[in-house]
């Protein structure tokens, strides 16, 4: 093609192009559009304004500060003094020396303390017990009257300020053998004890297991913590076993499991996470979602 | 051949790259063999094999060739050297499809986590740094390296300049793309954002670079026209500016030269700085300065019109590379940065806005005359939705860096929305549009197998950007305002999880946005793999000829 002009020939460049030509490309030679100029300058000017107002320039030592005084820490640090006097107006301070008996008396003390909750539980207790605080398979629900440590606002602020199994000297810790797998027990007197668990709740059991024998290895061992007629016992965590609720879930295998491996599930203790105002609004909150006592 | 004129022999560059990757290969297969961790062993033995392949290549290529070198010149005509481009062609769509994959498989792992199948090969962490370098430095890196090596030889009416060198150039990032990607998958990454790769890697990266730089250079040193195009300004500016941003953020200390993991001289706050000056000027340089090089080659010759504006044209640039390089520290707003930092970066990028659109003006403008061809070529089509993309994103940009809309958006899904309008709308779609016209000019096919699916790939794609770009917006901003959601008694009003519960409608809307993105380019794949093969389709063939396109248009105008 002939849109490269060979040197001598080339053709007479339009009036308004530079006269050049790249691989067939020409450039017109428009001038800047006039808008597209002024908004150029108008960027430039604020931008100016900007550094004269903000800090903006570093120097040998220091910086330009800006007539406006501002400082990104400054403003951060009163912002987060305001609010503390915010809540402190709001009895903030009370929340933290009050018992939880005092503050659910005190109906302006329990909405701050169920506003507190509300959101410390989201951050700190939802990753496991859920957003609503349903639970999951292995992390108790918190809406329901079954509770394994007990239920009173009291015993769910100890819960929640010392955990289970957590470590702490104070933690809940009760303590479900791993009966299979120590040879306590042998997988006919797991599978026997299992299926007499599960039935009291109606429940059908393992396929061929001797409920019999069952109800006499339960006597023997689990009788002790969960009580004869297996209501359970919240001074050493041992949950009801007569009730429809099961927290490591309610099939034969998954009964066989428990009793073989034994559970230890953990809850880690808040008290060196949490200030004692927001434990103690945790416990409020938990309490007063449905199943407190 | 009877009786040639001149002795076949090696030139000093095939002996002397020879010997070199010899005695590389040895250097390599000792690391390997003395490596104290899995994935360098990997990786120094995948280096070893590469610099065998490269002699053998070399000695393959010796006993092909006549024994001169090949001409400057036929006939008067240049003799422009094109194997490299073809080579980035295909890598460019290969790697590009690749990395949309990676793209949509983590985006749908946002909307269901299991989906990472528990494997940590297949875990978010690792796939999405194999995602961004796939789709920024594999695809779009072989696209500015190749339509670089052939602007630069048609606009400056010389044939490249070396014939080893642009090859080992093209090898050679596409053997670092590798190198960078498995190592990703292995677990191989040094934490910066878009400078992933270890220490290994940036090192072989900076000696590839520095010969690209070498030879375009030397490219424009030897030109036939007076001027530098302006293009090659622009590339000239990617490519030197990339060396530097490269070479200072990657500054590290390896544990062992034996050994992946290194530590970066830089600590804390300045570690931060030093990372978004090149995390923002990669913005600046590889997916603005160069594709907007692609844009003022690519839009005047498809569109057959003078550029608008040589004025415009160098007050944007010098504009735009000047306040460019100022602008990263908005990435670190309410940070430990101190305020007058924060303050440069954000001014500096409002004052960007206009040397922004600079380029955007003088692309669109280019169109004036011949704005009829968007109804019949969708080449066209996408490079001209690329330039609006472009001004969006470019006017975007700008409003994210003031503080009080950061506030808001950083941290956001708001953030990604905006990177993609630029990634897929802009540098996406500027790279599909060249691709289109530059595969039937390196193959000399009179034009593209068919215009039809280039118009399937065109609206399946801008459907998928669209689904993208506003489901991220609207997350993006409910995210920023659930978090700053106070209730009346000055609580937040929702925890963090919750607001995370409420993405995942957005999260699915987007991947399928990603698929529909992935689909176009699969026809796109499709059409140029046919294009290559000389194909031609039906719909074309019922055509008379000059109906779909000035028969000139698959065309390079020289040949």
């Amino acid at each position: 093609m002939a849109n490269i002009a060979q040197p001598g020939q080339k053709q007479p460049a339009s009036p308004d192009t530079t006269g050049h030509e790249w691989d067939g490309i020409a450039e017109y030679n428009n001038p800047l559009p006039r808008w597209w100029l002024y908004g150029l300058y108008a960027t430039i000017v604020w931008a100016f304004g900007y550094w004269i107002a903000y800090p903006a320039w570093p120097l040998v030592s220091g910086y330009t500060g800006g007539v406006l005084g501002y400082s990104q820490r400054a403003t951060v640090l009163d912002e987060v003094e305001a609010v503390r006097r915010e809540r402190d107006a709001r009895g903030q301070a009370q929340l933290a020396s009050a018992t939880v008996a005092e503050i659910r008396a005190d109906p302006a003390l329990l909405r701050l303390a169920l506003a507190t909750g509300k959101a410390a539980f989201g951050d700190n207790c939802a990753a496991c017990h859920g957003t609503s605080a349903t639970g999951r398979a292995g992390y108790p629900n918190l809406q329901d009257d079954d509770w394994l440590w007990g239920g009173t606002a009291e015993e769910i602020e100890r819960t929640v300020r010392y955990g289970a199994r957590s470590g702490h000297g104070e933690a809940r810790v009760g303590d479900m053998p791993a009966f299979g797998r120590d040879g306590v027990l042998s997988r006919a007197e797991v599978e026997a004890v299992a299926s007499y668990v599960l039935a009291l709740s109606g429940k059908p059991g393992v396929a061929g297991a001797n409920p019999g024998k069952g109800a006499e290895v339960f006597a023997g061992n689990c009788a002790g913590c969960h009580g004869e007629r297996g209501a359970g016992n919240p001074e050493m965590g041992a949950p009801n076993l007569a009730d429809p609720i099961w927290l490591y879930g309610s099939s034969p295998e998954q009964v066989v499991a428990t009793v073989t491996n034994g559970r230890k599930g953990v809850m880690p203790a808040w008290e060196d996470r949490l200030d004692p105002a927001t434990i103690k609004s945790l416990a409020v909150y938990v309490h007063g979602l449905g199943g407190g006592k | 051949m009877a009786a040639t004129p001149v002795p076949k022999h090696l030139t000093e560059g095939e002996v002397g790259l020879g010997l070199t990757l010899l005695i590389g290969a040895f250097l390599c297969a000792l690391a390997s063999a003395r490596a104290v961790d899995a994935p360098f062993s990997v990786h120094m033995a995948v280096f070893a094999l590469a610099a065998v392949a490269g002699v053998v290549a070399i000695l393959k290529r010796y006993e092909a060739r006549p024994a001169e070198a090949p001409p400057q010149v036929i006939d008067g005509r240049p003799n422009y050297n094109l194997g490299p481009v073809k080579f980035t062609a295909v890598a460019a769509m290969v790697w590009g499809i690749a990395g949309f994959l990676v793209g949509c498989i983590i985006a749908f792992q946002l909307w269901a986590p299991a989906l990472n199948l528990g494997l940590e090969y297949a875990s978010f962490g690792r796939l999405r740094p194999l995602h961004t370098s796939a789709v920024i430095f594999a695809f779009g890196g072989n696209v500015l390296i190749g339509t670089s090596l052939y602007v630069v030889q048609r606009t400056c009416r010389v044939r490249l300049a070396g014939e080893l060198a642009p090859w080992f150039v093209v090898l050679g990032y596409n053997l670092f793309i590798v190198v960078a990607g498995t190592g990703y998958l292995m677990g191989v990454t040094q934490s910066k954002e878009y400078a992933e790769p270890e220490w290994y890697a940036d090192l072989w990266l900076t000696v590839v670079w520095v010969v690209y730089l070498l030879v375009f250079l030397a490219t424009l040193w030897k030109r036939k026209e007076p001027h530098i195009f302006v293009a090659n300004w622009f590339y000239l500016a990617f490519i030197v500016t990339i060396a530097m941003l490269h070479v200072v953020n990657n500054l590290a200390l390896p544990v062992t030269v034996f050994g992946s993991k290194s530590y970066p001289i830089f600590a804390g706050v300045q570690d931060a700085l030093i990372q978004w000056w090149y995390g923002h000027n990669a913005v600046g340089f590889f997916l603005t300065a160069g594709f907007l090089a692609i844009m003022y080659y690519f839009v005047p010759k498809r569109a057959e019109r003078p550029i608008y504006s040589y004025r415009l044209s160098i007050i944007h640039f010098w504009a735009l590379i000047f306040m460019y390089i100022w602008a990263g520290p908005h990435h670190l707003h309410y940070t430990a940065l101190p305020d007058w930092a924060q303050t440069l970066g954000m001014t500096f990028s409002i004052m960007l806005w206009m040397p922004s659109w600079g380029g955007m003006i003088n692309g669109l403008m280019t169109l004036s005359g011949a704005w009829d061809k968007l109804r019949t070529d969708p080449v066209l089509r996408f490079m001209v939705v690329s330039l609006a993309f472009y001004g969006m994103a470019t006017f975007e940009g700008p409003m994210m860096s003031i503080k009080a809309v950061n506030a808001l958006s950083h941290y956001t899904d708001w953030t990604i929305g905006h990177v993609h309008s630029g990634a897929l709308g802009w540098v996406a779609y500027i790279s599909f549009g060249a691709l289109y016209c530059l595969v039937p000019w390196l193959w000399n096919r009179r034009e593209l197998y068919s215009l039809k699916l280039v118009e399937w790939h065109f609206w399946i794609s801008t459907l998928g950007i669209v689904l993208y770009i506003t489901s991220m917006w609207v997350a993006g901003i409910m995210q920023g305002l659930m978090w700053r959601a106070y209730n009346a008694l000055g609580f937040l009003e929702y925890s963090f999880v919750e607001t995370v519960e409420a993405m995942q409608p957005y999260y699915l809307v987007r991947a399928l946005g990603g698929v529909l993105f992935l689909i176009g380019a699969l026809i796109m794949a499709f059409n140029l793999a046919m294009t290559i093969a000389g194909k031609t389709a039906v719909e074309n063939e019922a055509l008379p000829a000059g109906d779909a396109l000035p028969a000139t248009a698959g065309l390079a105008p020289a040949e």
